[in-house]
């Protein structure tokens, strides 16, 4: 899927730019934007290894394993098919509270040891479980409860109140992860492996 | 309103007091631990780098090409259809490959419009209840080697579809 999304982009990119003229941009943003992409792997890595750090802190002194055992109901319905004891559901867990207190950067590292996890008990390896795609489209439904980001943004651009759409916008994260739940349980249902 | 701002500036600080309190308090040792953890996260962005390097470069080829205002026009006809303000459509394809090119195009509109306008209102709504589709797949996806995704990104269009539709109903709704 990425193989023909990543070649498309960039191929439909290039004949776009070739009809309309814009082939010196065109170079130079595929330049800027690989060092861009190097750039912000810098910065990330700060962040990042920061909240690792601190995750790891975490760990040891048995606050995930608190929290996890915490969200167990929310998890067993939501993986009707992975055992409780399972490391998987600990990063799940971890995952899904920094998406939930919107720290979107440092949902990463927990989430890609859940899938590490997961694929541990994917009978294909090459193809994605249910579980895996239970799990991506909540993330991507976002589950964010408080957007700190836009906020920060509104208030560098001179809102009057850059906290009012902090209402809203949960109501709406609610919407669109309900849409995602609903989907992946009823495709959970439909396909065997 | 104000409770939740003041709140959410003290979200993360209260995140790092609780979390290294509570490891003081287990006898942990915090900063050894800390140290340790910091390594892991090398090694997470230094996987990340090179899918990143990837994306970054075919969304920036897209953008410099013309490509995605060609994609906007095609579109807006049939977002005005639904009162869909096209100002948006950009943003919200942006949105499902690049959360920074998506910012990029958000803190634009900030500018044209304010961030107090039913506009500026509408995306600020938008960006916290969507997520960056295509990135998110290819980085969780691409670390564990997965090459068949099934139904993962229907879903994931489907539910943030759904909240960009609630985003620009609600913010109608509530703001007029």
């Amino acid at each position: 899927m990425l193989n023909y999304l990543w070649a498309y982009m960039i191929i439909f990119g290039i004949i776009i730019g070739a009809i309309n003229g814009n082939m010196p941009e065109v170079t130079q943003t595929a330049i800027d934007s690989s060092k861009e992409a190097v750039q912000l792997c810098i910065t990330l890595v700060g962040v990042i290894s920061l909240w690792t750090g601190l995750m790891k802190i975490a760990e040891e002194s048995g606050l995930i394993k608190s929290l996890t055992e915490k969200m167990k109901p929310i998890l067993r319905f939501l993986f009707p098919n992975i055992p409780d004891n399972h490391p998987s559901k600990k990063y799940i867990a971890t995952n899904m509270i920094a998406n939930i207190l919107g720290l979107g950067w440092a949902a990463t590292p927990p989430g890609l040891k859940a899938m590490e996890k997961l694929q541990e008990i994917n009978p294909h390896k090459e193809v994605a479980s249910k579980e895996m795609c239970t799990f991506l489209i909540i993330n991507i439904s976002s589950v964010q409860l408080l957007p700190i980001n836009i906020i920060a943004y509104r208030s560098q651009y001179q809102s009057a109140n850059p906290a009012e759409i902090i209402g809203p916008a949960i109501l709406a994260t609610i919407v669109s992860t309900c849409v995602g739940v609903i989907f992946a349980k009823v495709m959970m249902k439909r396909s065997r492996v | 309103m104000n409770i939740i701002l003041y709140l959410s500036n003290f979200m993360i600080p209260l995140v790092f007091v609780y979390i290294i309190g509570f490891g003081l308090l287990s006898k942990v040792n915090v900063f050894d631990v800390f140290v340790k953890g910091v390594m892991d996260g090398f090694k997470v962005v230094l996987n990340i780098m090179p899918t990143l390097i990837g994306l970054m470069v075919a969304v920036g080829i897209l953008r410099a090409s013309g490509a995605l205002d060609f994609l906007t026009m095609v579109l807006t006809p049939i977002t005005n259809l639904v009162k869909f303000p096209s100002e948006l459509v950009p943003i919200a394809l942006m949105r499902t490959v690049s959360s920074s090119a998506a910012t990029g195009l958000v803190l634009d509109l900030f500018k044209t419009y304010g961030p107090d306008s039913t506009i500026g209102r509408m995306v600020s709504v938008m960006m916290g209840c969507t997520e960056t589709i295509f990135y998110t797949l290819s980085v969780y996806f691409l670390a564990v080697n997965i090459k068949k995704t099934r139904y993962t990104i229907t879903g994931a269009l489907l539910a943030n579809i759904a909240g960009i539709i609630f985003s620009v109903f609600i913010t109608y709704r509530l703001f007029g």
